[in-house]
């Protein structure tokens, strides 16, 4: 390549700009593919239990479920598999986790749960957040509780 | 009384950042040389008022003064006096004071340094950096004033957040800000080109040393807040492409961005352009990842004390310097003369290159962060976007920036030579094919592409050497020449190849992570649990109380497999008691470069829930990011940076020539 520059007349301002103009392109190009098959292949989309049941989601999704964990609801059952209910003040739905928990997993507690969606109706999940302060409510199950009625703004502890 | 003080002196620091921003822009104009210094006095009484300001709230921490909202919001009489110091900035009220301390902090400096800056420039800097410090101080003031009273005042605090309670609150946000606003600096000096209308060599060399520190800073400040994730959260993860993960990243690639092409514009005046848009992005991102990580909208593990009704207010402030930097941009850029020609294959083409991938990589990674919000706005639906999206675009993107590094350091400016750069670079090929065969042959299980990440970690960092060695020893050059050769070289020399090599030793770092093993088990006391090549026995669990927290401590010894002890680990469970809050204390033990990372889980029927991690060489990843950050600091050091009066002596004649 450096030979032929050399035996060649130099490139002139232009040509030299269309080289550099034409990677730029093909380099932003073949990221953009790489971002649309990226985000068609890794998004996951939020819903509540709810919604999961009126959308009629096909077991296999993967998914983040979302919402308050039901009073009474969470058993250890060894091996640290922990069962709990997710509701959203209309429905509820059982969730199943093998790890550790995060410090913030209480009763009434808002959480997140990512995993998929069983053929029984349940929901097995691989991660489980509860974000790191006593007064956080994860904003996706705050508007969630809001759609179905059980939610005030003046209502969040301060 | 201090307290009304402190708050006055905010108020004042505004009125003084208002003059500020007007009188040494019109100086500049007007060519008023006694305009234009009052910038810098300014500068210097607004960072005196902040300062003073700061010094007053943490007077309030340390005497527990519980008639100030945030005191009793975020500190207890009994806590530690480190976390009293630190809970300054541990809440949204404090941290954005600090912001506005380092911004003022900045522009004294700039203030100072009337030797290497020409006046014009300074003069326009310091206005641009006034106007951002009066956006900044009406925000804290209007919205998120740290010194509201309380009354009646209670007889003890809320206490800080006990995840905050950590040596990290020190050293990571200070670290960080230093970073973000430190960008302000470029910025600054870009719109002051802007409002100039020239930009030259001089101004190249002016804003690289401070890109540098910014650069620097925000690298040690990522990576310390990584670490400290790593070992707090007890999840054994240093990185989780989470939004506010993202957010720092962002303005750290498009300020090494920035440091690269900085780097063509001081030696050959080309990219002017290029530069004056990057340094005006690098800090609209830091805009956006500050908007990003107080207003909450996007859910994050790492965000505290958010509050959406201020996010409003920085969305303000963000609209008017991004839009009106660009906006500038648009307006004045076609002013600025073009500069030096160079062919493709050379080494302003290979920072092109560089430059190219960084700020593409910079766009997926904002795309990955805002794309939720956007559906979320179009059409409803909530999404997230998991790590998945983020390892496979960086990582695409990484690969080709990694395997062209070392070639672009071996290229002449101008034109290259790039048969001449792959033959001088043969030896750390060979070396690094060795490296990779040696893992193939050596470390049992791991991915197949691991060993090519160790191959592509060593080729960098061993490219880095050979910048270096290739630059002082040559065929029959005697070994004493050749050493003080090197030592002659000049100091962005080594910081360029010490960050360089930081680099390698991250991706080192990184690819050993697939040799990393996890294990949940139950556990009681006295039984055994194997992680990677070390086997835990619980000895026992033992309770105990400190000033603001009881513990359950979990003591592990640990035992390599020819049965010799590899020392002890305590994990705990803690309970803060002022917020009832638990929070999970990880213990690791430290054998060279690798760890092993216990966490405690909740009691089970059987035992204790327990997760164990083997984490081979994972201190690499932090070394290599100490490495780059070394490196900055020492290039910044260089002479041609601090010298600037002979440097402006030469200046017109250059100018004549293009």
């Amino acid at each position: 390549m450096s030979q032929t520059i050399a035996t060649r007349r130099p490139m002139t301002r232009k040509s030299r700009r269309l080289v550099m103009i034409g990677t730029a392109l093909a380099v932003l190009a073949v990221a953009l593919g790489l971002v649309l098959f990226a985000l068609r292949d890794s998004i996951v989309f939020f819903y509540g239990p709810t919604a999961i049941a009126e959308k009629g989601i096909a077991p296999g999704t993967r998914l983040r479920l979302g919402g308050l964990v039901q009073p009474g609801t969470v058993v250890r059952e060894g091996d640290q598999t922990v069962r709990f209910s997710v509701g959203d003040g209309n429905r509820t739905m059982t969730v199943a986790y093998r790890g550790l928990l995060p410090d913030l997993f209480r009763e009434g507690q808002g959480v997140v749960a990512e995993g998929v969606l069983q053929p029984d109706g349940s929901f097995r999940a691989d991660s489980v957040l509860a974000k790191h302060d006593e007064n956080y409510m994860p904003r996706e199950v705050a508007d969630e509780l809001k759609k179905q009625g059980h939610w005030q703004d003046g209502a969040k502890p301060k | 009384m201090l307290i009304e003080a402190g708050h006055y002196a905010l108020v004042l620091a505004l009125a003084v950042c208002i003059v500020q921003t007007i009188v040494p822009v019109w100086g500049a104009r007007r060519d008023d040389a006694a305009l234009m210094e009052m910038g810098a006095a300014c500068a210097l009484a607004s960072f005196a008022c902040v300062a003073f300001s700061f010094v007053a709230l943490s007077h309030a921490y340390l005497v527990s003064d519980f008639s100030i909202r945030n005191v009793v919001e975020n500190s207890h009489s009994q806590k530690p006096l480190i976390y009293k110091l630190t809970g300054v900035w541990g809440n949204h009220e404090g941290s954005m004071l600090l912001w506005v301390l380092v911004l003022t902090v900045f522009a004294a400096l700039v203030a100072l340094s009337r030797r290497s800056l020409p006046a014009r420039l300074r003069a326009n800097a310091l206005g641009v950096q006034g106007a951002i410090a009066v956006a900044f101080l009406l925000f804290v003031l209007v919205t998120s004033n740290p010194f509201s009273r309380l009354s009646p005042a209670p007889f003890e605090g809320r206490d800080l957040n006990p995840i905050l309670q950590d040596p990290g609150l020190a050293i990571h946000p200070p670290l960080l800000y230093i970073g973000y606003v430190g960008l302000s600096i470029a910025f600054a000096f870009a719109l002051a080109a802007l409002i100039e209308g020239r930009i030259d060599a001089v101004w190249a060399r002016a804003v690289r040393p401070w890109t540098l520190a910014a650069w620097a800073f925000l690298t040690l400040g990522i990576s310390m807040g990584s670490y400290w994730a790593y070992y707090e959260l007890g999840w054994g993860g240093f990185w989780f492409w989470d939004p506010v993960e993202n957010a720092s990243l962002m303005p750290w690639l498009a300020a090494t961005a920035l440091l690269h092409s900085v780097v063509v514009m001081e030696r050959r005046e080309a990219l002017k352009v290029w530069t004056i848009f990057l340094a005006i992005l690098a800090f609209s991102l830091s805009l956006v990842g500050t908007f990003l990580v107080r207003s909450g909208v996007l859910t994050s593990v790492h965000a505290f004390a958010t509050d959406p009704g201020r996010g409003a207010f920085i969305l303000g402030i963000l609209t008017v310097f991004i839009g009106g930097g660009l906006a500038l941009f648009a307006w004045r850029a076609p002013l600025l003369r073009q500069g030096g020609l160079f062919a493709p294959i050379s080494r302003e083409g290979a920072l092109v290159v560089n430059n190219l991938l960084f700020s593409t990589a910079c766009g997926t990674v904002l795309i990955g962060t805002l794309y939720p919000l956007a559906l979320e706005a179009a059409i409803g639906a909530k999404i997230s976007v998991g790590p998945p999206f983020f390892n496979l675009t960086v990582g695409a993107i990484a690969l080709p920036l990694l395997l062209l590094l070392p070639f672009g350091q071996q290229l002449a400016w101008k034109r290259g030579d790039a048969l001449g750069a792959a033959q001088r670079l043969m030896a750390a090929f060979a070396l690094a094919i060795v490296a990779v065969l040696a893992t193939f042959a050596f470390a049992r299980g791991g991915p197949v592409l691991a060993p090519i990440g160790v191959g592509i970690g060593a080729f960098v960092a061993i490219g880095a050497v050979v910048e270096i060695s290739g630059r002082a020893f040559g065929r029959g050059v005697p070994l004493r020449v050749a050493l003080s050769r090197a030592l002659g070289l000049p100091r962005s020399a080594w910081g360029t190849a010490a960050a360089h090599f930081g680099v390698g030793v991250t991706v080192l770092g990184l690819a050993a992570a697939a040799w990393g093993t996890e294990t949940l088990v139950v556990m009681k006391p006295g039984d055994r649990a194997s992680v990677g090549p070390y086997v835990a026995t619980l000895e026992r669990v033992v309770p105990r109380s400190l000033a603001n927290y009881r513990e359950d401590v979990g003591v592990f010894a640990l035992t390599r497999a020819d049965g010799t002890s590899a020392g002890t680990l305590d994990a705990s469970k803690r309970l803060y008691l002022t917020r009832n809050m638990p929070t999970t204390e990880a213990g690791i033990r430290t054998v060279g470069l690798s760890q092993i990372y216990v966490s405690l889980g909740e009691a089970e029927p059987g035992g204790i829930g327990v997760r164990l991690y083997y984490k081979p060489f994972v201190l690499l990843i932090w070394i290599g990011s100490l490495f780059m950050a070394a490196g900055g600091f020492w290039a910044m050091t260089d002479r041609r940076f601090r010298v600037g009066a002979p440097v402006r002596a030469a200046v017109p004649q250059r100018e004549a020539r293009a």
